[in-house]
């Protein structure tokens, strides 16, 4: 049967690359608490992966996880001890399969690196543990060649006497005589004597039991091995004897003679003994192939059939060998020939099989695994849509007003199910943040080593789901900050022993959800951030002046500000601002918030607030002239009507709302946009106050409408992104609508204050 | 009028996926449209639907040729007024204005822009080879934006180069950030 | 039609060994361990099981134990899917009651051919 196994190829990779993550984890455990549960779970990934590589010709990966399984083996046997070394080992084991998968994938050479690692691990497995498994790779490739050896020695015995005398309990393995009989008989002529006389009386036998015990004579062209290998499964359950018997002379020409007369078509068990023995070009394996196929066909056929067959291939290949029939000599030039072909047939196979692969690769996507929950949650809810769709339009077929109220309810049940449908979607996209939770232990581990420094990492809240989408892009900055925690925020052993603290440090990451967010702390227990010292290096900069007067989490905030970051800064400092700049602007393109809180000689907490989904926003609709733009809820502060209202106005022209004791710059949303349909100024109108990234502003509007959850669509799939606009909605009467963007219209109107103020000066 | 011609597109685009396979008939499928006095025509594959008129949603700070973005069965697609583009004076929004949806390769992918003309016209098959080149002086719009003048049926037909036309980059939109992002 | 259980825990092997004989035929059904096995095993009767042996919750040998435990599954073909070739493996898979193994690797027509040998 063709089956193309690289079908198969994006699961194993899939599940390998899972399993290598789960080996990851379980090493980093294995270091705090040895259990033999761990040392399970890491076997059975390597031997999964061992077995798939294996399985798919994956030939480099399936040697290395060979001595890897075999080191782990001794482990979960307990023979041998769990030590860093090994745990390191390992460690850099799967840090080396993960890249030898990744090329294979690309289709790129594997390359050595492994080689180095697997010498380790032979090292380590020390010198009789080397002789072993060699002889085990021995041994596997004798099995391996085995059946072509078996084909193309000339030792081969025609007559075997085999006894077998099976243990009474046989049965219960599964294992049928008769199917070994039946397997014999496609060998060659089989003969068998049943003997009885172990059966009991009527009423002492048990039907489950077997008590017969068999004498069988073969005719076949077969080693001891091969008729060996057919008992393989029950050998320990029986007495078993096998013996070549002498051929008789006379009967060996009989077969001979048959074969001539019976020069008629040419059957597919023949081909495959001529390929064997007379083509000796043709490769072992593709030899193997044809046998295989033969041999196949041969077991369909009816059992006169078979025998007739078998026959031919006894004695056919006796007179190839021997080389005395010319017929013969002539029927396998043709085969050669034959065999050449399906050869170059084969090289064509590989060959689409080549350019399927590409264009395989070329169109795969990425995807994600869904709990079969998830999926049925969403099955129901469709059949509930059903039922309500099925429903209105039976009543929308021969609708009177009396059914007004049906209709009614008939709508509002839709609704509930749309929107409960919709949730459900969303939540397909949400996944449990452990997913990148767990890549930091491994980090904290090597990083600890390097710095010299004892760290615990506790991890808490790691089932909390949050999207995809905001997951992947969280991975770095994530990171970055436990990389900080960990090299600036912990102190030096020394010092934290100085100050009376525990030796070891503990970073700690915890995830919850909130509102609609999701919240991650990253919490150190190190000495703090001084505020004095970040104020002085902030002026230093020119950040800010001296002697402007800033609360402390303004102070602190300063650290995530561009231009605070430098080396210079970081060595002189406590230390956070390295790239924190970054990892700010990437939580802020999330549409999230970071916030710090330290306390000195105690420790340092970055609190990350994120939206659950980048694809829906609670939105609050608003009117400006004609046209209805959505402002996210959360950014609205607060809306005045303008009446009420004081506005001052500022150095050139600058409108101003005094909120409390900010100045808060005002944008007629009109003007800015340059709206002109649908009417000049609005004196009635109101003031939105919005707030992003900690910047307040005034947006003149002129009518605040309806609140909804928008679907958010990018507005620069097809054209380009315009600074204000964050992206575009679809609203319910299929018209687009415009999301605005807080921090874009903030920087606008910081922009064109500076112009203004230049201008006056 | 627009139903019939889209018909019209796709019967021809079958034929032209016919002949290509027989490869008997010569020359491309054009379809050609009404500009102002004027008559256009772009590739038939360059087309991708045509729609009736309808106000897009104001994008802002925006050239007044760009009219806006429109949702064409979820996605948000711009639309741009060729007669404004072309700086013709003289333009309305009736009945047989259309928007002419066309794709255009942009940094690699199919980006989609709707062109609103007076009208469309005609479906028609012309040897590329018969299309002139733009004289120097001959022609009111910027030189750009023309890529051929074919002859149909003893009129001339300006065919459009798409490539300027539709590029983003070329666009000039106060506040606006960089041309469509690779999704 | 032959009814078959395979039990694997890698989603590769398993939907290899499904494809291959599904491709051959066979009435498949697949379980990811040995407990999803177990259950599958009492809600029908299958004619021949095929497991692996190293799976997490229950491995394929207590899966095999418990099997031949249950009446109806006393005399069906058992076949093991194992990468280990040494004897005493082999043995603790003949003790708890496997009819035979399959060493890994193999490939679709090796794994065919050893499932038609057990059918009757």
């Amino acid at each position: 049967m063709e089956i193309d196994l690289s079908q198969f190829h994006q699961v194993f990779f899939e599940e390998s690359f899972e399993g290598l993550d789960v080996m990851e984890q379980e090493l980093l455990n294995l270091e705090e608490d040895s259990d033999l549960e761990n040392v399970n779970t890491i076997f059975r990934a390597a031997h999964s992966i061992k077995g798939g590589s294996a399985t798919f010709n994956f030939k480099d990966v399936a040697d290395f996880t060979h001595v890897m399984e075999t080191l782990l083996d001794e482990m979960r046997e307990g023979s041998r001890p769990v030590t860093r070394e090994i745990i390191d080992l390992l460690l850099k084991s799967v840090d080396c399969l993960r890249g030898m998968l990744n090329k294979i994938q690309d289709d790129e050479p594997v390359g050595e690196a492994h080689c180095e690692l697997i010498n380790s691990f032979n090292l380590l497995l020390s010198g009789e543990a080397i002789v072993e498994t060699e002889v085990n790779t021995a041994a596997e490739q004798a099995v391996e060649t085995q059946p072509i050896a078996a084909d193309t020695t000339e030792d081969l015995h025609h007559y075997w006497n085999i006894q077998f005398i099976p243990q009474s309990h046989i049965l219960e393995t599964g294992n049928e005589p008769v199917r070994m009989f039946r397997e014999l008989k496609g060998m060659g002529v089989l003969e068998s004597t049943v003997d009885v006389s172990k059966v009991p009386d009527f009423d002492e036998l048990v039907p489950e039991s077997c008590f017969l015990s068999w004498r069988l004579r073969l005719d076949a062209d077969t080693e001891y091995d091969t008729i060996k290998e057919v008992f393989e499964w029950v050998e320990d359950e029986c007495e078993l004897t096998i013996d070549n018997a002498e051929e008789p002379e006379v009967k060996k020409q009989d077969v001979k003679k048959q074969e001539v007369e019976k020069q008629g078509p040419i059957t597919e068990s023949e081909i495959s003994v001529d390929t064997v023995i007379s083509d000796k070009e043709v490769t072992a394996v593709e030899t193997d192939d044809i046998e295989v196929s033969g041999a196949e066909k041969t077991t369909g056929d009816s059992s006169s059939d078979k025998m007739e067959s078998t026959n031919a291939i006894v004695s056919i290949s006796g007179a190839v060998s021997n080389k005395t029939s010319d017929v013969a000599k002539e029927k396998s030039q043709k085969l050669a020939t034959e065999t050449q072909n399906s050869s170059q047939a084969k090289v064509k196979s590989t060959a689409v099989n080549e350019e399927k692969k590409n264009q395989k690769k070329a169109t795969s996507t990425a995807s994600i695994r869904v709990g079969i929950d998830k999926v049925d949650t969403l099955i129901d809810l469709v059949g509930e849509l059903v039922i309500t769709q099925s429903m209105l339009s039976e009543l929308g077929d021969n609708f009177t007003m009396a059914k007004l109220n049906q209709l009614v309810s008939g709508l509002s049940e839709l609704e509930q199910n749309t929107r409960e449908l919709q949730e459900s979607v969303m939540r397909i996209r949400m996944l449990p943040i452990g997913f990148v939770f767990n890549r930091l232990p491994r980090m904290v581990r090597d990083l600890s080593s390097q710095l010299g420094k004892k760290v615990h990492l506790a991890i808490k809240g790691e089932s909390t789901e949050l999207d995809k989408t905001v997951m992947e892009q969280i991975g770095d900055p994530l990171t970055h900050l436990v990389r900080n925690a960990l090299d600036h925020g912990l102190e030096s052993t020394e010092q934290r022993i100085a100050a009376g603290k525990s030796e070891e440090g503990t970073v700690t990451l915890n995830a919850f959800h909130q509102g609609g967010n999701i919240v991650i702390e990253v919490s150190d227990n190190g000495g703090g951030i001084d505020p004095d010292v970040i104020y002085d290096k902030a002026v230093e900069k020119g950040m800010i002046q001296q002697g402007e007067e800033l609360v402390k989490e303004q102070i602190l905030g300063l650290i995530m500000e561009p231009g605070f970051s430098t080396a210079a800064v970081v060595s002189d400092v406590s230390g956070r601002g390295v790239g924190m700049d970054v990892v700010k602007r990437n939580i802020n393109n999330l549409g999230g918030s970071v916030e710090i809180e330290s306390n000195l000689g105690k420790g340092t907490t970055f609190t990350i607030r994120l939206p659950l989904t980048l694809a829906i926003l609670d939105g609050q609709l608003i009117r400006v002239a004609n046209e209805v733009y959505v402002l996210p809820l959360v950014s609205i502060i607060e809306s005045i009507p303008l009446s009420m209202v004081e506005i001052s106005k500022i150095a050139g022209d600058m409108k101003v709302y005094k909120l409390h004791n900010e100045y808060v710059p005002i944008i007629d949303l009109r003007e800015e946009f340059v709206i002109q349909r649908g009417g000049g100024a609005n004196s009635e109108g109101l003031l939105a106050i919005v707030e992003g990234e900690n910047r307040k502003i005034a947006l003149k509007i002129d009518d605040l409408m309806g609140q909804q959850q928008v679907v958010i669509k990018s507005l620069d799939s097809h054209y380009k992104s315009i600074q204000g606009v964050s992206g575009a909605t679809i609203l319910g009467d299929g018209r687009v609508s415009l999301i605005l963007d807080i921090v874009g219209l903030a920087k606008r109107a910081a922009i064109r204050a500076n112009h203004r103020r230049e201008k006056v000066a | 009028m627009t139903t019939d011609i889209m018909q019209i597109i796709q019967d021809q685009e079958v034929q032209q996926i016919e002949s290509d396979l027989v490869g008997q008939e010569t020359g491309s499928q054009y379809l050609s449209f009404v500009v102002g006095d004027e008559e256009f025509s772009v590739s038939i594959l360059k087309v991708q639907e045509i729609r009736a008129w309808e106000e897009p949603t104001y994008l802002p700070n925006s050239p007044a040729y760009v009219k806006g973005v429109l949702n064409l069965r979820g996605t948000i697609v711009p639309v741009m007024d060729l007669r404004k583009r072309f700086h013709f004076k003289q333009y309305r929004y009736d009945t047989t204005t259309v928007i002419i949806i066309l794709k255009n390769q942009y940094e690699d992918k199919d980006c989609l822009m709707g062109c609103v003309v007076d009208g469309v016209s005609d479906v028609f098959n012309l040897d590329e080879s018969t299309i002139c080149d733009v004289p120097e002086y001959g022609c009111d719009i910027d030189s750009d934006f023309t890529s051929g003048i074919m002859t149909v049926d003893d009129h001339a037909v300006t065919l459009l180069n798409l490539d300027n036309l539709l590029n983003l980059d070329l666009i000039d939109h106060p506040y606006s950030g960089t041309g469509a992002r690779n999704v | 039609m032959t009814k078959i259980l395979a039990v694997d825990d890698s989603a590769s092997m398993r939907q290899m060994v499904t494809f291959t004989l599904k491709s051959a035929g066979f009435d498949v059904t697949e379980a990811s361990d040995g407990v999803e096995a177990l259950k599958a095993a009492q809600s029908k009767a299958f004619d021949v099981v095929i497991s692996d042996v190293n799976m997490p919750n229950m491995d394929g040998l207590t899966l095999v134990k418990k099997l031949r435990a249950l009446g109806n599954y006393k005399f069906i073909p058992i076949l093991m899917l194992t990468t280990e070739s040494s004897g005493d493996k082999k043995q603790a898979g003949r003790a708890a009651g496997a009819t035979g193994w399959i060493v890994k690797p193999f490939n679709p027509d090796q794994l065919l051919a050893t499932v038609k040998k057990v059918i009757s």
